[in-house]
Parts: C-alpha cells; structure tokens; sequence
C-alpha cells in the first residue's frame, strides 16, 4: 500500500495522459487524433520546460529553439541523408542538448530578467542563421519525399497514427522523467536553486552545475518531439520552426497548470491548447487568439501565480500526496 | 593544537573601501572564537571571505591544512564549512524538513536522500524544530529561522560553522535557548566563530574574540582581556564602566 501510495502523484499524471492518448483510438476518428497530438505536443512542450521554468526559477523565453533546432537537425538527416525516424529523434534531441550545454555555460550565469532576454536573442539567432544556411534549405526549408512513409506502415495515414503512438509514449517519458527529476536529489538542488540561489551554493548545491544539466535536460526533448512534429509534417520552414510566439505559449501552459508540479504543465498544456483549438476555430475570436493569451498569462501571474495545480495544493493540503 | 583554519593576512577593498585590511589569526579546533566589532567593521564581509562568496584582495586563507583562498562557497561547503546568514535565508516554498535535507545532501558528507532524511530529523530535533518539520519555511517567525537557519548548516556535519548573529532579533528565553544549543554543538567537537552583538551572551560562550574596527583587528585575546582592553573600550565599548558591567553580567549566568 505504501509503495503505492508513494507514486500516487506519478501515476495519476500518467493516467491523465493515457486518457488523453485513448480518446483518439477509442473513437478512431483522424480529427481526435489531430487534435490530441497538439495537446500532447503541447503537454510534452510545456514539461520540459518546467524542468528549467518551474523547478530550477529561471524563465526561457526562447525555448522554442530547441523544437526548432531539433526539428532541422533530424529532418535533414532523414530528407538528405535517408535517417530513419528513429535515429533522426535522437540527432536532433541530441543537436538541442548540445546547444543548451553549450549555451548553458554563456548565459546561466545571468539571472533574472536578463537570462529570459538572452534566451530570446538565441532564438532569433538561430532562426537567422538557418534563414541563411544553404544545407538546411535556407528560407524555403526542405521538404520530405512522400515514398519515405511507406517505411512506415504502408501510406500516409499508417504513418499519421505511428506518429500519433510514438507522441504518446514520449509524452509518457518525459512526465516520468519530471517525476523522477523532481523526487531526485539533483531536483532538490535545483528547487533550492530557484529559492535562493546564493543560499543554495553556501549548502553545497553546484549551482553553474545544477542548471547546466537542467538546461540540457529542458531542450533534448523538445529536440526529439521537433523531429516527429516535423516528420509528420513532411516539411520544415524557419518561420514555423523557430516562432517566438510558442514559446511564450509554452510558458503560459507552465504557468497555468502550476509551475514546478509534474501535473502542473500536462493539465495547462492540454487545457490551453483545447482553449487555443476553440479560439481559432471561433469567428469571434481567430484573429486576437494570442491577445487571450496573453490577458490569461495576465491574470495567472497576478491572481494564481502558482497555477491551478499550486492552487489546490496550498487550498488542499491533503491533496499534496496526490498532485505532485 | 591542529589549526582548523588560519587567516594571513586578508584584505578585501570594495570600490574605495578598505573593508578589510591584513587580518591574521590561527582557529584551533573545537574553540569558539568570538567576533565583535561596531556596525560595518568588517565581520560579515571576513565571513564571505572566509567561505569564499569572494575572493580576498590579498592574503591568504588556510581551512584543515589546505589553501583556500578563492574557492568557491560550494566547494568550502564540501570541505566542511557550513555558515548561518545575518539576514536569514530560508528557501520560502520548500518544508523545514526539505531545507534541512538541501544541507544534509549537499554539505560535507552528501548524503543520498534516504540518509539525508535522517540526518534531517536528527538536526531538527536538536535545534528544536522537530515539530515545524512538515511546514513551510516562509511560514516560521523570526526566531524558528534562526533554528533553521542553524539547522541546515549542522545538518551538513561540518568541521567549521560560521554564526553570523544568531542571536539578533531574538527575545532573552530564545537567546538562552540559542546560546544553549551553541554550547552543544562545541560539545560535538565542532569549531565556531560567531559574530555577535548580543555582548554578554558572546562573551560568556567563547574562548576567544576578536574585535574588527573599520576592516582592522583592534584587539585579540581573552574574553576578559578584550572587555579590559583600553583600545577595545574607547573604539567600541565606548564607557569604561561598561566593561566592567558586562563582565558581571556574564559572570551571573
């Protein structure tokens, strides 16, 4: 009984994800499936960057660049280089998590408000740089042979559902993976990190360390879910790939779920992408969709800055067990 | 004697400020050495030097045998440093415990988080906080984050422990209570420096002191023999009957 109830936060995550995945295969329709793959995107989006935005405190307002980068690196290499899917996800996860390492060391020492500009500088260099760089297609992007789906499952449709499946279980994955960060002694160091960073390194915590990995750990799944986003796809451009608007998104997704809580970015990233479905969809609302982000991202900071998840947990005590 | 740490003579300028200037002394293991001194004189600054927040502009800095001049806080930690803050510094939105559990795994023994748990308990028992130990640090008063504070850094089993005025800001029974859990932790074999305001209390509980007076060291010894001293008595104390009633004081508890 008590080794359950240890993983009670985990395993409610999980179930909340696999609801999500069955809605799709229960009533077979590609519609669901299309609009539960961006949920699950957005839910897998949203928990890798609360590892770096809800555990560690600091705010990537250009995180984007790691679904982006990834997302180029593992195209090219199965559009030029015929890469299967499969090592093209790790490429490109592991293309992200070279970048953040890299990055991790020049600007993790900023704190605050100028660490968040340096991330979006990041972005729109990177963006740049691929707007010019030849390989990658430059401006136009590259765009996959449709034979290449006949490696998987037969035609388009087959290769649709396999991305579908491979999502959910990447979604699945990475909620693991934020649990397991967040019970860890290096998650520990990284929320004594976003309490008070100085206080942290008196203790012992490696802090330049810590963030690093954090960092690094935060970009090689958006990395990976880039490459199946844009395999799907069947072609990637810059604009698409590096829109600064999703990460902001992404932020608010973290920020209403409830930062630093493994439930937190899955209910905000799936709450706010059927919120977005609705608003673009509704004549009224298509053309300001991003003006209600960010009024909601508005209203979080202000009345809930800890999200809905944080809100049940300090209203509900008893409940912490549960909503991790 | 072993020396647990020896300063030779340290400097460290802000700007035009000499906030510190060739300060010199040997610690010897499992003494307490008392630091006083006016606001500004320079004490909490010899502490960030110390624990190496920054670097000294000149000297040197021996902690159990080894250089250290310019190390990082972190690495200080790990070798067996552990310090509280003036201004205390709880980390808000984790527990008591979970503050105490960032010491106990991170500072000299590292402890994994099943052993960190029970390092944890243990500590807060001592400091008295056992029964905070499931709320959140922001939510203590004054006075349980000094405990914590305290806490935290015994929790890292450190050879050294660095008080930067525990005492302040406290009522006389939690002074009492504070000055108490020092003397059980020099019990433990434990070496301390503590800076310290509170007069009687610092003078009754320490083997030695020394007075800080714009970055420079006024006088060094005894307890007795820096509540005596004619320079420590003009600069600091200012009213020679002072002395005299501080000694009493101390003598009486």
């Amino acid at each position: 009984m008590s080794g359950i109830r240890k993983y009670l936060g985990l395993i409610l995550a999980i179930v909340v994800v696999l609801a999500m995945a069955a809605w799709p295969v229960i009533n077979g329709k590609d519609i669901t499936r299309e609009v539960v793959f961006t949920m699950l995107l957005s839910v897998g989006l949203a928990s890798s960057l609360n590892i770096l935005l809800g555990y560690t405190g600091y705010v990537s307002f250009g995180h984007v660049v790691f679904f982006g980068l990834g997302g180029y690196v593992g195209f090219y290499l199965m559009a030029v280089h015929d890469w299967s899917l499969w090592t093209a996800m790790i490429a490109g996860g592991l293309a992200s998590a070279a970048l953040a390492f890299l990055l991790g060391k020049a600007i993790l020492r900023l704190r605050g408000g100028y660490f968040a500009l340096a991330t979006i500088g990041v972005n729109e260099a990177v963006r740049a740089f691929i707007n010019n760089f030849d390989p990658f297609g430059g401006p136009v992007g590259m765009s996959l042979n449709f034979q290449v789906y006949k490696n998987y499952g037969g035609g388009a449709r087959e290769a649709l559902w396999m991305s579908f499946y491979i999502l959910v279980a990447l979604t699945l994955l990475i909620t693991v993976v934020t649990y397991m960060v967040r019970s860890s002694k290096f998650g520990l160091g990284l929320l004594a990190i976003r309490e008070d960073e100085d206080a942290a390194e008196v203790m012992g915590v490696i802090a330049p360390n810590a963030k690093t990995w954090a960092y690094v750990l935060s970009a090689v799944f958006p990395g990976i879910l880039g490459v199946l986003f844009f395999f799907k796809n069947g072609n990637i451009e810059p604009a698409p790939a590096f829109r600064l608007q999703m990460s902001i998104e992404m932020i608010v997704m973290v920020m209403l779920g409830g930062q630093g809580t493994v439930l937190g970015p899955i209910l905000g990233g799936a709450g706010y992408q059927r919120l977005r479905g609705f608003l673009l969809t509704n004549p009224l609302f298509k053309n300001i969709q991003l003006a209600v982000a960010g009024v909601l991202l508005l209203v979080i900071v202000l009345f809930v800055p800890a999200g809905v998840v944080g809100w049940v947990r300090q209203r509900f005590p008893k409940l912490r067990r549960v909503l991790q | 004697m072993t020396m647990i740490l020896q300063v030779e003579g340290v400097g460290k300028v802000f700007g035009g400020l000499q906030a510190l200037s060739d300060v010199t002394f040997d610690l010897p293991q499992g003494q307490i050495l008392g630091l006083i001194g006016p606001n500004g004189a320079g004490k909490t600054t010899l502490f960030n030097v110390i624990n190496g927040v920054y670097p000294p502009n000149g000297g040197r800095v021996i902690f159990n045998g080894e250089d250290v001049t310019g190390s990082k806080t972190y690495h200080m930690a790990h070798r067996g440093l552990a310090r509280t803050h003036q201004i205390v510094r709880p980390l808000n939105e984790l527990t008591v415990r979970e503050n105490v559990i960032v010491g106990a795994c991170f500072g000299r023994e590292g402890h994994g988080l099943g052993q960190a748990g029970k390092v944890a308990d243990e500590v807060m028992e001592f400091v008295g906080l056992a029964v905070r130990a499931d709320q959140l640090a922001g939510s203590l008063n004054v006075g349980q984050k000094k405990r914590l504070e305290m806490a935290r850094a015994l929790a890292a089993r450190p050879y050294l422990l660095l008080l930067d005025e525990v005492l302040a800001g406290l009522n006389p029974s939690e002074i009492a209570g504070m000055v108490e859990i020092v003397r059980k932790i020099r019990e433990r074999g434990i070496t301390i420096i503590m800076i310290e305001h509170v007069m009687h209390a610092v003078m009754n509980v320490s083997d030695r002191m020394i007075v800080l007076d714009y970055g420079q060291q006024l006088a060094e010894g005894t307890p007795e023999e820096v509540a005596n001293n004619p320079k420590v008595i003009e600069a600091y104390l200012g009213d020679p009957e002072l002395a005299e009633r501080l000694m009493r004081d101390s003598d009486e508890e």
